[in-house]
């Protein structure tokens, strides 16, 4: 009996912190975000309640052509992230040694020593106009004029992927970790090809980390902030630039709620969307990563 | 040339090497157990006839045709691993079909071939169930139907019963024995098992720091053992081996008598009890001789026992070599104990 009790204090215990944290940081914020996001103002100081802001984001194209790109964009930037992530976790799980494979773990989580803000800088001082980069063009004599590499897309989802690599690698290197090489082995052995033995045994057995991988990477993408806005500029249009024009620079934090409210959506959408295409679940993807 | 040859086969990783200079022949439909203790080479060897791992030097031939470089799928041969490496997402009828689909075997002749090996492997009922939901034994079975299924004439089988308790080791031994046979299939078998090797296989080759000891029948190994490594490591409980300036004398535990007429003293160190028997140690020349004798006997320690064996019985090693020597007549060992 006492024994019982203790054991369920340890456990309310050990629960406080988080459900704090979740009430005061989450769950309070949001309702509050919500109330402000079915708010009208009808005058100075006069609220109703409605939709209007809402309904003001169907009706400018610009605010959902915002969203719709930022949508289209994090997707794309996962789906590089993938591509790119998933051959070297396959090297660091299988191919390289346990000294090597280490080292090349740390290699990927030494950038993320340094803020993601000084991290960003580095690369405008690498691309901008009086770059580096462009500095090297002109030196060996590949253009003759200065190019200035910042502000547009390809440099904002170079600089999305570069920054949510390592959280598409930590899953996939531990699941591939889990795939035993005999799986591997007898798939060659049994006749199996590369091609065959990829797309029969690893990456069924790596599906959880990839979906974890990806929904990891475009929920980080998709709330990013500050990449976007450094390397595309004032021509980025990446809704949370949107949302921080409402509240800090229009002072609407009425239609900024709302903004957050359709982000907020839009993840959770695509997120579910992501598992019911793949055939995974949210609690299969989190226990085996 | 046989069905499967080996030549000057080695591997090394810049150590010493892990198999160095094997050559060996395999019959067709024969049964060969590699056997040795752990870090002998006799995985590495496997790895290498399967095609996983590259020889540094040598040559593999199945039926006449230089393999060495070949693609592990394309060799021919098929392969049952330890951990049984079945795919924990498919079926066992798709672990099994999916040898038959990467060939590209056409539809009606892989199911033909699937309800032969389920009949064969006695898995009909659990054909949709995955390998998590199956017993280990079973799982056995998945493992050697999915090898079986591709009518490779050769099997690499590594260490394929060491996961099971021993009860379905035993059950699981006859029957893989008996497929075998069954099938005529050529089967090469890596075991830390000598019961497995010597129960099992047609030849047993003892391999010992990546090089063959002896290749042979499995009586030859036990009666006729090339080296003093062979001697110690074939037979349970293993051969004494009393070393003496030149000679090592080898002598089984279960050769030694009780003889009260003509017998060596030796002074009783341990009883053993092991139920149909009693392993007694006793101290003969400075050593421990262990032997075995029918039934429950307790002697006190320090008690004498007169022992005796047949001369035909012992074995003799270079001691600098540990090359088996041709049978020596006069020994100073039978000398002191007749005596």
């Amino acid at each position: 009996m006492d024994k019982d009790i203790s054991r369920r204090l340890t456990l309310w215990l050990l629960l406080t912190p988080f459900i704090l944290w979740m009430l005061l940081l989450v769950v309070i914020p949001h309702i509050d975000m919500f109330l402000l996001s079915i708010r009208e103002k009808v005058g100075p100081r006069q609220y109703e309640m409605g939709l209007g802001n809402y309904a003001e984001f169907f009706g400018e194209p610009f605010y959902w052509n915002t969203l719709a790109r930022t949508a289209i964009m994090s997707v794309l930037a996962t789906v590089l992230t993938l591509i790119i992530g998933f051959p070297v976790s396959y090297y660091i799980a299988k191919i390289a040694r346990s000294k090597q494979k280490k080292i090349l773990f740390m290699l990927c989580l030494l950038p993320f020593w340094v803020s993601e803000l000084v991290r960003t800088f580095g690369w405008m001082i690498l691309l901008r106009e009086t770059g580096i980069m462009s500095g090297v063009l002109q030196w060996i004599g590949f253009v003759d004029q200065p190019v200035e590499m910042l502000y547009n897309d390809i440099t904002v989802v170079m600089g999305l992927i570069y920054t949510s690599m390592l959280f598409m690698i930590v899953p996939l290197v531990s699941t591939l970790d889990s795939l035993d090489d005999s799986y591997i082995e007898a798939g060659y052995d049994l006749g199996g090809n590369m091609v065959s033995v990829m797309r029969e045994i690893v990456i069924p057995h790596a599906m959880p980390g990839i979906i974890s991988g990806c929904i990891v990477v475009f929920m980080l993408t998709l709330g990013n902030y500050l990449t976007p806005i450094l390397l595309g500029g004032k021509s980025s249009m990446w809704f949370t630039g949107q949302i921080y024009t409402q509240f800090i620079t229009r002072f609407n934090w009425e239609l900024g709620a709302a903004f957050g409210f359709l982000l907020l959506a839009l993840s959770s959408l695509m997120v579910w969307g992501g598992l019911r295409l793949s055939g995974q679940t949210l609690a299969s993807t989190v226990a085996k990563s | 040339m046989s069905f499967i040859s080996i030549q000057n086969l080695t591997k090394s990783w810049g150590e010493a090497p892990a198999v160095n200079d094997m050559s060996f022949d395999v019959a067709a439909g024969e049964f060969l157990a590699l056997l040795g203790p752990s870090g002998c080479g006799k995985s590495t060897t496997l790895m290498m006839l399967a095609g996983l791992e590259n020889p540094t030097d040598g040559q593999i031939h199945f039926n006449q045709k230089n393999v060495t470089d070949l693609a592990p799928g394309k060799r021919k041969i098929s392969m049952v691993f330890q951990s049984y490496a079945l795919f924990p997402h498919l079926s066992v009828k798709e672990n099994i079909l999916f040898g038959l689909k990467a060939r590209h075997v056409d539809p009606a002749e892989r199911n033909k071939r699937l309800s032969e090996v389920l009949e064969l492997v006695d898995l009909g009922a659990h054909m949709d169930k995955k390998p998590g939901q199956l017993s280990g034994g079973q799982c056995q079975r998945v493992a050697l139907a999915r090898a079986i299924v591709s009518h490779a004439p050769i099997c690499l089988m590594d260490e394929p019963l060491s996961n099971l308790d021993a009860k379905l080791r035993n059950e699981m031994r006859s029957e893989i024995r008996s497929l075998q046979k069954k099938l005529g299939l050529t089967v090469i078998y890596v075991t830390h098992d000598q019961i497995e090797a010597m129960s099992m296989a047609d030849r047993v080759a003892l391999l010992n720091k990546g090089c063959i000891e002896q290749i042979g029948r499995p009586e030859e190994l036990y009666d006729q053992p090339a080296t003093d490594f062979v001697a110690g490591f074939i037979g349970h409980p293993p051969m004494n081996l009393i070393p003496d300036e030149e000679t090592i004398l080898g002598i089984r535990p279960e050769h030694i008598r009780l003889d009260e007429s003509e017998g060596i003293s030796s002074k009783v160190v341990n009883c053993d009890y092991h139920g149909a028997n009693t392993l007694i140690s006793t101290k003969f020349c400075g050593h421990i001789l262990n032997f075995m004798i029918q039934g429950h006997r307790q002697y006190p320690a320090g008690h004498t026992l007169k022992l005796n064996w047949d001369r035909g019985q012992a074995h003799y090693f270079s001691r600098t070599t540990g090359q088996r020597m041709a049978d020596i007549t006069q020994n100073h060992f039978m000398n002191e104990g007749l005596n």
